[in-house]
């Protein structure tokens, strides 16, 4: 298993993804946003940080990048993509999946630890996240995450089962739609959402539930 | 005879008469008007610590981990067999004042700058802020500015904000303070200094294009008393852009990496101007800078405004002329400015060149160190110089004491800012911002651990600037102790008011005494540090603060002890030389009761204390501690409570022996305390060898109920919780 | 024939939540501004474009996110 990382300027959770890649199994490197080949990798992770300052809307200028149109085709061959936080951002503005991602209700970034449901409903990928019951402890850390989406696109990714994951109730932290943390694209191999499971594989840091979040992506290898 | 002319520039620009006539005589002829806006930079307060010098001499700054001291863009001490760890704290306190979202932000950007100008990755930030009481609303906006502007600079760079302070006092109100810390991790090898070395070697400016920003900024809003005309500065504030420092960052790392610089110097106060100058300095030669090479922002900037823009996001290295090509290279790998802008002399002169035409020479020596240092005439004030303003009725009942305690802003949790802060960024954060008294930062690269703590209670060293001072050293002590961390090094910020008036030189005099002492008494050296001057606002001088940042090792992250309890039947004991008081307390300050005064630390007993926490930490025989601070005891076991949702039953009956009032064992405040708990015969284990021990009671329960004579109290754990949580509700509910 | 200077007017959706609008909105009344409702705050940029036909598409694709921003393209020129 080999992972690529996506390094834009300003991202900054990239060697946290690198070391969370290797944790999770695997091989990890890093891909520089103007490579245009992605060298035989078999996930991509689009990391979390502020891509090119954060500046017009968070992840705008960073989906412009050669490397984002070669994880668009690598997304459209049924490649593994896990876009986190600004990745999440990024993702969304490419199109890649649906919705975009608002500024927190209370204006303010929060940090904070969160526990997510994690609701993957179909059989392909995401095997070890399919414990509607069971929640994980993933930090949070946003000013822009507040999940929005029209109501016939939130109803549509809902009956498709494209709601990967959800906060737990009381536990919105950012005011998204329908308590929405991540979603999945129709296929299911590309991942997005604005915890970072990158910094919860280490319980020296406070958790290892993120493992899961990477062995459900790698599990969604085609 | 040198008569000043009627209008005299030199004086606008914050130079006397005798320091003008001492540039005339060192030049041997008049300045020109490039060479007196450098001349007036660097001699300004904030370059030529010209009233501060001669008392910083006293800091011992020597020890056999010092790897970097003094004089460097950072200190930096070892870890490892070929890491170090650098560290330093800086204030922005001026610029906050004015505009507080880009002023805390630029602080930020600016300590940043210092750390990586040494080779060193910024691996932690630390901010020790001051604001006046919230019920102003200058207060909570330049609280919320402040904030947010740390937050926005920090969380974008990602560098994550791992702890830090914040107090609320009326005298902070005009002139808030704003210090932050960057803590950063280093290769030795790869390390560089700030001397300018090799005669014909280039100089390259790296990073953001230069603008008329913070033009005079060094002078004007470093060194001069803030008014009411502060609205009139705003143009002259210095706009931060993380985006453009994370790539600036990466590319100076990548440099310094592949060996391609000679050495590297950061611009802060003062621009170009003392960043040449003092490199220059530093290396026994002199530079020639020619401004026509200098990427400028905006068209048609003079030669004089080019040197002493204080554009942020820049840096100055020197390069080998063969390697120049490398260096741009990568400077536009990573989207930033790089430009060879002039080159190392053997003149001894700072030369300014516009196009090859001679617009400023000087020498490096006079810029520098020809700047006079002046003797402080200290006056001891005849009692309390400060305000006193009851809040709190002397009918009030232990538990409502407790909870007005827990509710002040000073004591109550800080989760409200702290939220608004990325502190996890760089997986090394083992204890976040609450709970442990320090930040745990894991070192792999050493296969070490970090704890990191910064702390100065200005009210304490405003009652007594020696005895508060070394309580500043003794409370980053104990804090370390608590998360088994040894001291390295210590850095610190020393904010005081116009140091020409009689007792504020008293106090800076007698604060740099007890940071000497202390240092001295527990084998701390200081590496690095910085002074910020003439904080005064209409009604008088702030509160002396000298803000203290420690950094110490622990061998492995998981060893320190939570500051919460654990379980529910684990006994509670108190551990140190503990004789608390209410001279400078909170309580104190609630009642309306301040006066000049504290009992003197026995630095010895609490250095004794310490080592026995740190070992005991270390040999995982505590299940929680926690030094005793701000609201003494009660808030103490009521902070440890609340974190584990675990009341507490306590007698403070031991406590009352050393001859203490029930008010005072419940609510006096000294250095030495530490609340510990763990299994009993562990905690009893700890006495001896000039260690007290006293058993204070157990874990558990729903209240925290602590029996103290006549003032006994009972308090449920929820509502204890909701008072000390109670400052986001507040800031939410009041306008800013 | 020079470039002409266009300004673009980027506003949240109408029936998206604003909070940096009711931001402004809640403190207006605390400054003595009463009766000022349905503050929307959004971005305004300046460019100069040679080919004035290319604005519109340089909008939906960059400069707004057409899911949840309105834009408005006007001319500084008066042309």
């Amino acid at each position: 298993m080999v992972w690529g990382v996506l390094q834009f300027p300003g991202s900054c959770d990239e060697r946290d993804a690198l070391h969370a890649c290797e944790l999770a199994g695997g091989e990890a490197r890093l891909i520089w946003h103007e490579e245009r080949d992605l060298g035989g990798i078999d996930a991509v992770v689009v990391p979390g940080g502020f891509s090119y300052g954060d500046y017009l809307r968070a992840g705008a200028i960073a989906r412009f990048s050669p490397a984002m149109e070669a994880v668009a085709e690598f997304a459209g061959r049924g490649g593994p993509v896990l876009g986190i936080c600004n990745g999440f951002q990024v993702l969304c503005e490419a199109d890649l999946l649906p919705g975009a991602l608002l500024v927190n209700e209370n204006l303010r970034f929060v940090c904070r630890q969160v526990d997510l449901i994690a609701a993957f409903s179909g059989s392909e990928g995401g095997k070890s996240c399919d414990r509607p019951d069971e929640a994980l402890s993933i930090p949070a850390k946003h000013g822009e995450g507040r999940y929005w989406a029209p109501d016939e696109m939130l109803d549509a990714i809902e009956a498709n089962g494209q709601v990967a994951f959800r906060y737990a109730p009381g536990q919105n932290p950012n005011g998204s739609a329908r308590d929405i943390a991540g979603v999945r694209n129709e296929a299911g191999n590309v991942l997005g959402l604005m915890p970072h499971p990158e910094h919860a594989v280490d319980a020296m840091t406070g958790s290892t539930d993120g493992l899961r979040v990477f062995d459900a992506v790698a599990g969604a290898r085609a | 005879m040198n008569a000043p002319a009627a209008s005299s520039p030199h004086r606008e620009l914050g130079l006397t008469d005798a320091e003008f006539d001492l540039i005339v005589a060192q030049l041997g002829r008049e300045p020109n008007r490039v060479e007196l806006a450098m001349f007036s930079l660097l001699w300004s307060e904030h370059c030529a610590y010209k009233h501060s010098r001669k008392l910083l001499r006293r800091l011992p700054t020597e020890g056999e981990r010092v790897v970097m001291g003094p004089g460097e863009n950072a200190g930096a001490v070892s870890i490892g067999e070929a890491h170090a760890i650098a560290f330093k704290v800086e204030s922005h306190n001026h610029p906050s004042a004015v505009e507080p979202f880009q002023g805390a932000a630029t602080g930020v950007g600016g300590i940043l700058r210092d750390v990586f100008a040494l080779g060193a990755r910024p691996i932690a930030i630390l901010d020790s802020l001051r604001f006046g009481e919230l019920d102003s609303l200058r207060s909570r906006h330049l609280l919320d500015g402040a904030v947010r502007g740390i937050g926005h600079y920090g969380n974008s760079i990602g560098v994550p904000t791992v702890g830090g302070e914040i107090y609320f006092e009326a005298p902070y109100e005009h002139n808030c303070l704003v210090n932050a810390m960057c803590v950063g991790i280093a290769k030795r090898d790869e390390m560089v200094r700030a001397a300018a070395a090799g005669v014909g070697n280039a100089v390259v400016l790296i990073g953001a294009s230069t603008g008329r920003d913070g033009i005079g900024g060094a002078s004007v809003l470093a060194s001069a008393e803030l008014g009411d005309g502060d609205e009139a500065k705003r143009p002259t504030v210095q706009i931060g852009d993380p985006f453009e420092e994370s790539r600036v960052l990466e590319c100076c790392l990548e440099l310094l990496g592949k060996g391609l610089l000679v050495s590297l110097q950061d611009l802060g106060a003062a621009g170009l101007t003392s960043s040449a100058s003092e490199m220059a300095a530093a290396g026994g030669v002199g530079i020639d800078i020619d401004v026509a090479r200098v990427p400028l922002r905006e068209a048609d900037m003079e030669p004089f405004e080019i040197m002493v823009s204080e554009s942020q996001e820049r840096m100055l290295a020197v390069v080998e002329p063969g390697r120049v090509d490398e260096v741009l290279a990568v400077c536009e790998k990573w989207q930033t400015g790089g430009a060879e802008i002039g080159a190392i002399a053997d003149s001894g002169l700072v030369r300014v060149l516009r196009d090859g035409e001679v617009v400023g020479e000087m020498p490096v020596e006079a810029l520098v160190d020809g700047c006079p240092l002046y003797d402080l005439e200290p006056a001891e004030p005849g009692g309390w110089i400060y305000g006193n303003r009851a809040t709190l009725g002397a009918s009030a009942t232990a538990a409502e004491t407790l909870l007005a305690l827990l509710g002040a802003p000073s004591v109550a949790s800080k989760r409200w800012a702290f939220e608004q802060y990325d502190s996890i960024v760089g997986s090394r954060t083992a204890r976040r911002p609450e709970s442990a008294d320090a930040a745990v930062l894991a070192i792999p690269e050493a296969d070490a651990a970090i704890a990191v703590s910064i702390d100065g209670n200005g009210r304490r060293v405003a009652c007594d600037p020696y005895a508060g001072t070394v309580e500043a050293v003794l409370e980053c002590t104990q804090n370390l102790a608590c998360a088994g961390a040894e001291p390295l090094g210590l850095t610190n910020c020393l904010n005081f008011g116009n140091p020409e008036k009689p007792a504020t030189a008293w106090q800076l005099d007698r604060s740099v005494q007890g940071l000497a002492d202390a240092c001295e008494a527990l084998g701390v050296p200081v590496v690095g540090g910085n002074v910020s001057l003439y904080n005064e606002g209409p009604e008088g001088p702030i509160y002396p603060t000298p803000v203290v940042g420690m950094v110490g090792e622990l061998p492995d992250p998981l060893l320190a002890a939570p500051s919460a309890f654990a379980t529910a039947g684990d006994a509670i004991a108190l551990l140190g030389p503990f004789e608390p008081t209410l001279a400078g307390s909170e309580l104190a300050k609630l009642r309306g009761e301040l006066g000049a005064g504290l009992p003197q630390p026995d630095v010895a007993a609490v250095a004794a204390a310490c080592a026995a926490v740190c070992a005991a930490v270390r040999a995982g025989k505590l299940a929680s501690a926690h030094d005793v601070s701000d609201g003494g005891l009660a808030c103490a076991l009521a902070e440890a409570a609340i974190g584990a949702g675990l009341g507490c039953e306590v007698d403070l009956q031991h406590l009352r022996e050393r001859g203490c009032s029930p008010e005072e064992a419940l609510f006096g405040e000294g250095p030495g305390g530490f609340l510990i708990s763990g299994e009993r015969e562990k905690l009893e284990s700890l006495a001896g060898d000039g260690v007290a021990v006293l058993p204070l009671g157990r874990v558990g329960g729903e209240a925290i109920e602590i029996a103290a004579g006549d003032r006994s109290l009972t308090v449920p754990l929820a509502e204890a919780e909701r008072a000390w949580r109670s400052l986001g509700e507040r800031l939410a509910s009041l306008a800013t | 024939m020079g470039a002409v200077r266009a300004r673009v007017l980027i506003r949240p959706k109408e029936g998206i939540l604003d909070p940096q609008g009711k931001a402004v909105e809640r403190a207006l009344p605390a400054l003595g501004f009463e009766g000022v409702g349905h503050v929307r705050v959004g971005r305004l940029v300046e460019l100069e474009a040679d080919d004035p036909a290319q604005l519109p598409a340089l909008c939906e694709k960059l400069l707004a996110n057409p899911l949840i921003e309105d834009f408005e393209i006007e001319s500084i020129d008066g042309a």
